[in-house]
């Protein structure tokens, strides 16, 4: 018990056990939406409810969490959540995502490679990667029994027939291990490539939808696409005006009225440990 | 069994009402046999059974696959069905719209059954759509065109093309030229001939329409309250029927 | 030019909750609300709280209500949020609504009925108007008169109509029901996964879907065959006991819908049910729900499911208001990263246009 007289963790332990059985089922099946009996917690539902049950049901005393939102430690619902386990469960927080060994997520990955051992839990507003093309979930659920796909390849078709592109920019469906088609939550296109064979397990929860999937280490994962129209991640074509990577994620800043603009990274850590670094050279 | 398709003894009743009673069917590769009958006598329901839509009561469907594999039809897994429809068989509905996808451009109508299949090349599905599209007589330009916006001739040429592209062996049609104006209906009908023809494909057609069955049908069945009354090559059928119901729907035909 | 990444977004968070309860409390130089007050002269929002919030404890939904400025969803939110936590020792007994100590009774079928009609305290029948004398603190009204209790038993209405064999027989089932609130929705959803939905579903959502069945959207012909509300007994077996011993009273509200139903195949003409329960006094919610309900039936009872009211997936992944406001309300959250690339796409695919 924490001082608040909540159970380490906010769950009580056959809850959590409960959420580490459909875990363990989604890593055995990886990609495949295990439903979970999800309970009310003390954020809405679509603030990260689904995440913060893995979460709570996966951290031991000995973890050190980060938790970040569109890559930054210190948006507010990041640091609301990064406080909410302080509290319940005691933990050890940190900012560094290579001293982390859970890493709750909404919207981005690190851009740091992860390492075995390490745990990365997504926020998943919408886990189901086909409800645009059909809402019924009874029907759903049977085109992934059946890996009944073409659906999603039509739309991209579509996209490609009236843009030229696939006009999916984030939460670009992807294909694990060859056999389920996943949400990958609304992470940028960007941020794909990261997923496939990392060697952190990647755990996902929706709350309000009362799923949970999950990528085990090193397992494939492909965005979908054409031979001939290869997937293409965008990312703004600019430098980070604070650490000058050209390799980063980077978010727009508009600096006036006049349409002056700025890039700089979204991950708030790794552009802060490229600027000490480059100030510590010169 | 060298037929691709063989019914026996299907039967099936809804409430006390019999829709179908004892039908016995066989498709040889490359036929096209013709049900008909009035509405309610059951040919529709038997189309439904033919194509694993749904289950009768007693009897048995057969199907022969490329391989020559014999499948009973109802025995096979939902996912087994889903496939088989998608490659060797196909279902061309009465109303276009329950073949087709009326957000989906109409080269992606087309192009899904081939993805659905595996196709993964933008460039070779988009030529093969064209392809498709010209043979049902509707201009290439038209790919990216939405089929709400097309004729409801067009559409069903739409539907026709997309359901062929797979290169089925075995089609079940449900009255393709219903709700079709007369003259836009020989249009299709020739279409079909002709498509049916070069394909060497193997159709079952539910029509009402006995000038359809006989433009395009090597066989006919005759159904009457759930049975087949009568069955044959179909100018014999036609030309010299023997049972009083099929000269009574000939004869209607002729006075019209 | 010098850009600094916003920080600070802690201090941001406690200002913003400082400011919060500063505005809750409002001007202090008037009294405090108490939970009593609360409980006591608002009790129809504390009857809606513990319906919607899913448990009954009429001093937390108070404090619900308190907390949350008056703001029900958000109440029903804190109270939910609560007893989740709570730990679960069992399932209570079914109650019995045949021997509710009856407050309120009507039927709209039978003028006259065994049992009459107890109207209770009611707003039906009163004119809408604005009482002034109530803005200028009333003082305590003259007590209600009181007719002495009636001890003829009310038997339901829809028992009434059984008796002749005109009521499709609800099916008796001893099967433990799925419980909601420990295991997803899974489709089709049975008939006691659905009324658990929908008597925790959003009052304004049911009464709208409720609405529209009778405006011709589910082809719906209702009656009400009985409302009722008044307390109820509620009982616990322990299984080390082996009897039941009682808990306490609640009050609920139940509503009987008598639908017409053309009969099918295998059932001749009769009249079916559509059922609504509800926590407290919530009569119009109970309403509604027993119209959703006998909707969802249309399936089971070989009716086309064309209208929203009649679709499983859709009323019961809807109707929840902490999931649809949670959801609903997450669209504030940053989102620029994918606004982020949306923007990217959109700029490249209009060079590209421009290009052509």
């Amino acid at each position: 018990m924490t001082a608040l007289g909540y159970n380490f963790g906010y769950l009580d332990e056959n809850t959590k056990r409960m959420i580490r059985r459909a875990l363990l089922k989604a890593v055995a099946i990886p990609g495949h939406q295990v439903p979970f009996g999800a309970r009310e917690m003390p954020l809405p539902y679509g603030w990260g409810t689904g995440g913060i049950a893995v979460t709570a049901s996966v951290i031991g005393a000995d973890d050190r969490l980060k938790v970040i939102d569109q890559g930054a430690d210190d948006t507010t619902n990041a640091v609301s959540i990064r406080r909410f386990f302080a509290k319940v469960a005691g933990v050890e927080t940190t900012e560094r995502t290579g001293e982390a060994t859970i890493i709750q997520t909404r919207h981005r990955i690190p851009e740091i490679a992860l390492r075995e051992g390490q745990v990365l839990v997504y926020q998943v507003p919408m886990p189901e990667p086909l409800f645009r093309l059909e809402p019924r979930v009874s029907e759903t659920k049977r085109m992934h029994a059946l890996a009944d796909y073409g659906l999603m390849h039509v739309k991209l078709y579509e996209d490609i027939a009236r843009h030229g592109h696939v006009a999916i920019s984030y939460n670009y469906p992807v294909l694990v291990g060859g056999r389920y088609l996943m949400s990958p939550s609304p992470i940028p296109a960007f941020d794909n490539p990261k997923m496939d064979r990392m060697p952190a397990l990647q755990l996902f929860g929706a709350g309000r939808e009362k799923r949970i999937y999950a990528v085990p280490p090193y397992t494939s994962v492909r965005s979908l696409d054409f031979e001939d129209h290869p997937f293409r991640p965008v990312r703004a074509d600019a430098p980070c005006a604070l650490c000058g990577s050209r390799e980063s994620y980077l978010d727009e800043v508009v600096v006036d009225d006049r349409g002056g603009r700025m890039f700089v990274c979204s991950d708030t850590d790794y552009c802060s440990t490229r600027q000490a670094t480059r100030e510590a050279a010169e | 069994m060298t037929a691709l398709l063989e019914a026996t003894g299907l039967s099936l009743r809804f409430g006390t009402v019999p829709a179908l009673d004892d039908v016995s069917l066989e498709v040889f590769p490359g036929e096209v046999v013709a049900i008909v009958g009035e509405s309610g006598s059951g040919k529709t329901t038997l189309l439904r059974v033919l194509s694993g839509m749904m289950r009768p009561e007693a009897g048995a469907v057969r199907y022969r696959d490329p391989e020559g594999s014999v499948h009973v039809v109802h025995e096979m897994g939902e996912a087994a069905m889903r496939r088989l429809h998608r490659t060797d068989w196909g279902f061309v509905h009465q109303n276009p719209r329950d073949g087709l996808r009326m957000r989906v451009s109409a080269g992606g109508n087309i192009g899904e059954r081939l993805m659905a299949v595996g196709a993964r090349h933008y460039g070779s599905i988009r030529a093969e759509a064209a392809e498709w599209l010209r043979r049902v007589e509707i201009d290439p330009a038209r790919i990216d065109g939405m089929p709400a916006l097309f004729s409801g001739g067009m559409q069903q040429r739409l539907q026709i093309a997309r359901t062929l592209v797979t290169r089925p062996r075995l089609v079940f049609m449900d009255e393709p030229t219903g709700g079709l104006d007369v003259s836009v209906q020989a249009r299709l009908l020739d279409m079909i001939r002709a498509l049916v023809a070069d394909l060497g494909l193997a159709v079952v057609i539910v029509t009402h329409d006995i000038a359809a069955a006989r433009l395009l049908a090597h066989r006919l069945l005759v159904m009457r309250q759930g049975q087949v009354v009568e069955q044959g090559l179909t100018d014999r059928v036609l030309d010299d029927p023997q049972h009083e119901y099929t000269q009574l729907l000939v004869a209607s035909v002729l006075a019209a | 030019m010098a850009y600094v990444a916003v920080k600070g977004g802690e201090r941001a968070i406690e200002a913003a909750h400082a400011w919060l309860a500063e505005e809750r409390r409002g001007d202090p130089v008037l009294p405090e609300l108490s939970l009593a007050q609360i409980e006591a002269q608002l009790g129809l929002a504390v009857d809606r709280v513990m319906a919607e919030g899913a448990c009954h404890d009429r001093g937390l939904a108070a404090l619900a209500i308190k907390q949350a400025r008056g703001d029900l969803i958000e109440a029903a939110f804190l109270l939910r949020a609560y007893r989740t936590t709570l730990p679960r020792f069992g399932a209570s007994l079914p109650v019995e609504t045949d021997a509710m100590r009856i407050r309120r009774r009507i039927s709209a079928t039978y003028k006259e009925l065994p049992g009459g009609q107890v109207l209770g305290p009611t707003f039906d029948y009163t004119h809408r108007l604005l009482d002034f004398a109530l803005a200028a603190e009333g003082g305590v009204p003259e007590p209600a008169p009181e007719a002495p209790a009636d001890e003829a038993p009310m038997p339901r209405v829809t028992a009434l109509l059984a008796q002749e064999g005109l009521m499709a027989p609800e099916l008796p089932s001893e099967a433990e029901p799925r419980d909601l609130t420990r295991e997803p929705l899974n489709f089709p959803a049975e008939r006691p996964l659905r009324l658990q939905a929908l008597a925790r579903g959003d009052e304004g959502f049911l009464l709208s879907l409720g609405y529209s069945t009778q405006r011709g959207y589910g082809n719906a012909h209702p009656f009400v065959g009985e409302i009722r509300m008044g307390a109820v007994t509620v009982e616990f077996e322990p299984p080390e006991l082996g009897f039941p011993i009682e808990l306490g009273e609640v009050t609920v509200t139940e509503c009987q819908m008598v639908n017409q139903f053309a009969g099918s195949k295998t059932e001749p003409p009769q009249f079916t049910r559509g059922y609504g329960l509800v926590f407290g006094q919530g009569e119009r919610k109970a309403m509604a729900m027993a119209l959703v309900d006998r909707a969802l039936r249309a399936e089971e009872l070989g009716e086309p499911v064309e209208a929203p009211a009649q679709d499983q997936e859709f009323v019961l992944y809807h109707c929840d208001n902490v999931e649809a406001t949670g959801f609903v309300e997450h669209l504030k959250l940053p989102h620029y990263v994918d606004f982020q690339s949306e923007l990217e796409k959109i700029r490249l695919l209009r060079r590209e246009a421009d290009g052509e």
